[in-house]
């Protein structure tokens, strides 16, 4: 165990929890906009209000878990960043385009002038906005995991910058993230109202998010035996692999069951304990690659020193920002506890 | 369009755009907490009402600052890989450090903005401040990024590449003081006389109105020491840039050779052709004063320099004379509304004060803009002072004039429709309801 926790893989570990809180808190603010746009039935409009209360105080917040990460990568692991910057810069593009169309959409709903037409015309980018950003962010991440990133030299534009990333694999996992986000968001959202109708409206949404991620889950996996050799290796192959997957399926089924059950809390709770998991399940499944097939965690690392200090600086910003989080989502969420609430 | 230039184009443009919308999270915070304060200690409902408004505004802007921010952290990567690639293990800890910063305003600002009713006043109040605070750390940490760029320090280059790195070192670097000075100063300016001038513009017609009155002396308050202070600082800069990087010198003075008792030129154009700057006012021994407080100190021109490493000269003077002749503009508006509030006079009696502070509203943003010119032009052809090219650093990636002009739309659109959310949403008068509490106000009262 002893080479496990060595100063690198400390610092890749806590970034793929800043990636977990992103996922677990932004996600959800994405799904919330994915269920915008979905929006449906008699209580369409209290649907939307119900989702822009829940994630207007707190998004701005949720959507520097993204930041962390981005500056953690380039500050630990230099050449990892780099090599992702050049070759998905296209799928990254779009992905900020995504972000910066659904952040301001939504504050510029929230802020409309009097012209009436202009709620409903941010919403719609606002909602549109949130469901395209996650596909992206799947693709880039699916792109990462097939091992497609390192650049092989003398390939030609389509060969180097777009077929790393447009393949079924990377698609099929940005499906996933889409569903996840939207699956947590739906399971949320069913906590953040007294209404019954309402909590039944989005009950039945995250059942059928639920029924989309098992499906883009299986096709994911289908094509990763394809596709994606290294991935499917690392998710099948090694010790861990089984009781990782066991675990998942056993948090999977009790986010069904409790909504079914209508236990709201606890679907929460194993919602987010499901997505986390995959999560893990995808950074394990390519350790000590940072950038399979070629870049480790610890040939990326920055030196020792950069890796200390930042060390540091993450001790000494927790301190600041955990008690800070809690007091946001204490006075915005009730007695709820901080990691579960969209 | 070279590849290389429309990555320099897109990273001006998200540059230039997100500035903005980051000076104004600085100093609207302060603005915001010092009308909160206000209307805790008198119970005046102006001052109320002002804080709501502003916190309004800056919840605008604040969301595209964010966002604008978020697309500048990519970019890095996106458009200069080369440069991240051995500048991230070094610049990456007060990114890290304005990662924490920002986060923390995010979260007081998300209090701040929907806890008016939620939380007790002290706790709204001291929320505002933890926004005011951090705001300005996060701009701090990341100008102090810039700083690097331009007096790297903290490694030893070997063979062009940076070993025995120190990461504290160098954040301490020799222009970090000096830039993070200048730049948090121009955002408490730059967005305090711009509130300035609009209110400033309402009382126009309308002197006894009390919210602009209230919304005057706020904006005065922070922004004319600011203003007055600011030529300080950038007396401080130019002194670190003499000594640090002399060819940014000679190019912001026009200066093309050698010489001692170098004289100050205002205005004028510098022909890299001719090796000359015409048309300028010359102050004889004015730069060899200012840069190195001698009169007879030697100044290094252009010539100095392998023609390879010249910045260009043109837009890099010419942008350093907008900022001090703005600058100054503003130093003196400054003096002259701080003298009468002084002496305790009525500022909406001053109508030429008045006309002058409208002038004045866009002049910090231009100068800010003109600043960044200055600096990131004038380091060219460098990304690292002395280090790295900027075509070194360039993304392999070609068509980058697609993103650029992509990007570009975007950020236009998105600056259209802050500007009509703000005219609509904030910069209304409120209704003349309040004039029955104008018995509370006494003349040059702040």
């Amino acid at each position: 165990m002893t080479d496990l926790f060595t100063l690198p893989n400390v610092l890749a570990g806590v970034i793929v929890v800043a990636l977990n809180g992103y996922v677990l808190l932004g996600g959800a603010d994405f799904g919330g906009g994915v269920w915008d746009l979905l929006a449906s039935g008699p209580r369409r409009d209290s649907q939307r209000a119900l989702i822009a209360e829940a994630i207007g105080p707190i998004w701005e917040a949720n959507h520097v878990w993204l930041i962390i990460v981005i500056v953690l990568l380039f500050t630990c692991f230099p050449p990892a960043f780099a090599a992702l910057s050049i070759t998905l810069h296209i799928p990254l593009a779009l992905m900020l385009i995504g972000i910066v169309l659904r952040g301001s959409a939504f504050t510029f709903r929230a802020h409309h002038g009097e012209d009436s037409a202009m709620p409903l015309y941010w919403g719609h980018i606002f909602a549109i906005a949130s469901a395209v950003t996650p596909v992206f962010l799947g693709t880039c991440l699916g792109a990462i995991a097939s091992g497609a990133v390192p650049r092989t030299g003398g390939t030609d534009f389509y060969g180097g910058f777009i077929a790393p990333w447009l393949t079924p694999f990377c698609l099929a996992v940005g499906a996933l993230t889409l569903a996840l986000f939207a699956f947590l968001a739906a399971v949320y959202l069913t906590v953040e109202t007294g209404d019954i109708a309402l909590q039944e409206d989005f009950r039945r949404r995250a059942l059928a998010a639920a029924v989309a991620v098992f499906v883009a889950a299986g096709v994911t996996l289908a094509v990763a035996m394809r596709s994606a050799p290294l991935i499917a290796r690392g998710l099948t192959a090694s010790v861990w692999a089984l009781p990782l997957h066991v675990v998942t399926g056993l948090a999977a089924l009790g986010a069904i069951g409790a909504l079914w059950v209508r236990r709201y809390r606890v679907a929460r709770f194993a919602a987010a304990a499901q997505v986390s998991l995959i999560l893990w399940g995808w950074a394990l499944g390519q350790y000590p690659y940072l950038v399979p097939p070629t870049v480790t965690i610890v040939e990326a690392a920055a030196p020792p020193l950069t890796l200390t200090l930042a060390l540091w600086a993450l001790a000494g910003g927790a301190l600041v920002l955990f008690p800070s989080l809690a007091y946001l989502f204490r006075i915005f969420k009730g007695q709820l506890d901080p990691e579960g609430t969209a | 369009m070279t590849d290389l230039l429309a990555a320099r184009s897109q990273m001006a443009m998200s540059l230039g755009f997100h500035i903005i919308f980051a000076m104004v999270g600085i100093g609207m915070p302060l603005l915001m907490v010092v009308a909160e304060w206000r209307w805790q200690r008198s119970g005046d409902q102006a001052y109320l009402e002002l804080a709501h408004r502003w916190a309004k505004g800056t919840a605008i802007l604040f969301a595209v600052g964010a966002v604008s921010g978020t697309v500048l952290s990519f970019e890095l990567g996106l458009l200069w890989p080369g440069f991240m690639a051995q500048a991230g293990a070094i610049i990456g800890m007060p990114f890290s450090l304005e990662g924490f910063a920002f986060f923390t305003e995010a979260i007081f600002l998300g209090i701040y903005l929907y806890g008016w009713d939620r939380i007790s006043p002290p706790a709204h109040l001291a929320s505002g401040v933890l926004v005011a605070v951090s705001g300005a750390l996060s701009g701090i940490f990341v100008v102090i990024a810039n700083a690097w760029m331009n007096t790297p320090a903290g490694f030893n280059l070997v063979n062009g590449r940076m070993v025995n790195i120190d990461p504290i070192a160098a954040m301490r670097n020799p222009a970090a003081f000096a830039q993070t000075l200048h730049m948090t100063l121009a955002a408490y300016a730059a967005t305090a006389f711009v509130v300035a001038g609009i209110h400033a513009l309402r009382l126009l017609p309308d002197p006894r109105n009390v919210f602009h009155r209230r919304a005057l002396a706020v904006a005065l308050l922070v922004g004319a020491p600011a203003a007055l202070l600011q030529p300080l600082s950038g007396d401080l800069n130019a002194r670190v840039v003499a000594r640090w990087q002399p060819v940014k010198l000679a190019a912001m003075e026009g200066l093309f050779s050698t010489q001692s008792g170098a004289p100050l030129r205002i205005g004028g154009w510098p022909d890299e052709s001719t090796g000359e700057t015409q048309y300028a006012i010359e102050i004889p021994k004015g730069l060899s004063l200012l840069a190195f407080h001698d009169l007879n100190a030697e100044v290094k021109g252009l010539d100095a320099f392998p023609r390879a490493d010249w910045p260009p000269v043109a837009p890099v003077h010419i942008a350093f004379q907008i900022m001090v002749g703005l600058g100054t503009y503003m130093a003196l508006v400054a003096v002259w509304a701080l003298v009468l509030m002084a002496r305790r006079r009525d500022l909406t009696g001053h109508r030429w004060l008045l006309r002058a502070l409208v002038a004045a509203a866009p002049m910090g943003f231009i100068c800010t803009e003109a600043g960044w010119v200055v600096t990131e032009v004038g380091r060219q052809p460098w990304v690292i002072h002395g280090v790295l090219r900027t075509a070194d650093a360039v993304t392999p990636m070609p068509g980058l004039v697609v993103p650029f002009v992509t990007f570009t739309l975007l950020y236009c659109f998105l600056g259209a429709i802050v500007a009509r959310l703000l005219y609509q949403q904030v910069l209304k008068s409120p209704t003349t309801s309040e004039e029955g509490t104008l018995d509370t106000v006494r003349p040059g009262e702040i």
